[in-house]
């Protein structure tokens, strides 16, 4: 979920321990040869600005038919799912390193969203949505009276 | 420490002393599957932020070099609050077999996924010679 503080720790991922890496690293070797999506699939990130919030995530190869987002409030949810590529008979793979299958990801935004007003794009696999706060969630801005 | 476990999406490519890079801009590693078909082994690679005409593919001798550029992510009067992934370039080499026709490779790139088709050269036809009556 989303809240005060968390952005650090996608900021951080770049340092991870090199014992880390070689974890994951074996973790992928023994996995076998397919994978399917890790749970924190796809990565986004998240743009605030005083009238609404940018969801960008990378999602490259999917059909835009299989995507679904929708929005309660002020969590929203992408759901969708990328096929494998079938292989004819006599095809074999020399590696296999893209995940496939079923993804979902919930991402609660820090005010209600105006969800008749929501806009998802999708370009060079790379999806952005647009979350516009409701008039109700817009900063208002307080005058300080001098007695 | 939950998150600390959460797999890597993105894989940064190593820097060499050799080869620097005059901008200053992440580069990395994009996932590729590749199998072997019949008549060609066929390339895919994970490339989002990549189009047909951001993505380079070279063929030098044996190495072929898939590269991409992408343009960094920014909105106006915007201002990241939550990161998972950073955007970077990509690049990746792979050295291939000659049994790759070198004239007929074909690439095409659709929704940040690239594709590189490297066809077999035709296996050579026994030649019968003839033999002549002397």
């Amino acid at each position: 979920m989303f809240g005060p503080g968390f952005w650090r720790v996608g900021r951080m991922m770049n340092q991870l321990s090199e014992v880390q890496n070689l974890q994951r690293e074996m973790n992928r070797l023994f996995s076998g040869f397919t994978q399917p999506f890790s749970h924190e699939f796809p990565p986004i990130n998240v743009w605030l600005s005083k009238d609404d919030a940018v969801v960008s995530a990378e999602v490259p190869g999917i059909d835009t038919g299989e995507l679904d987002i929708s929005v309660v409030a002020d969590t929203i949810t992408i759901s969708g799912s990328r096929d494998k590529d079938e292989l004819k008979e006599g095809e074999s793979y020399h590696r296999q390193e893209r995940s496939y299958g079923n993804f979902t990801r919930t991402l609660q935004v820090p005010f209600q969203v105006d969800a008749g007003r929501v806009e998802a794009k999708y370009d060079k696999g790379i999806l952005r949505i647009t979350l516009p706060r409701s008039e109700a969630a817009k900063p208002k801005k307080v005058t300080v009276r001098s007695e | 420490m939950a998150d600390e476990k959460r797999e890597l999406q993105k894989k940064e490519a190593q820097s060499s002393v050799e080869t620097e890079r005059t901008k200053s801009r992440r580069v990395y590693v994009p996932k590729v599957d590749i199998y072997e078909a019949k008549d060609a082994i066929v390339l895919v690679a994970d490339m989002p932020g990549v189009d047909e005409k951001s993505v380079d593919i070279t063929l030098d001798k044996n190495i072929l070099t898939i590269a991409g550029t992408v343009e960094p992510e920014a909105y106006k009067d915007h201002s990241i609050t939550y990161s998972e992934y950073d955007t970077g370039d990509y690049e990746r080499a792979f050295t291939i077999s000659d049994e790759v026709d070198r004239n007929k490779i074909e690439a095409s790139v659709k929704q940040g996924v690239l594709r590189v088709t490297l066809p077999k050269v035709e296996p050579v036809k026994a030649k019968k010679i003839a033999i002549k009556t002397g």
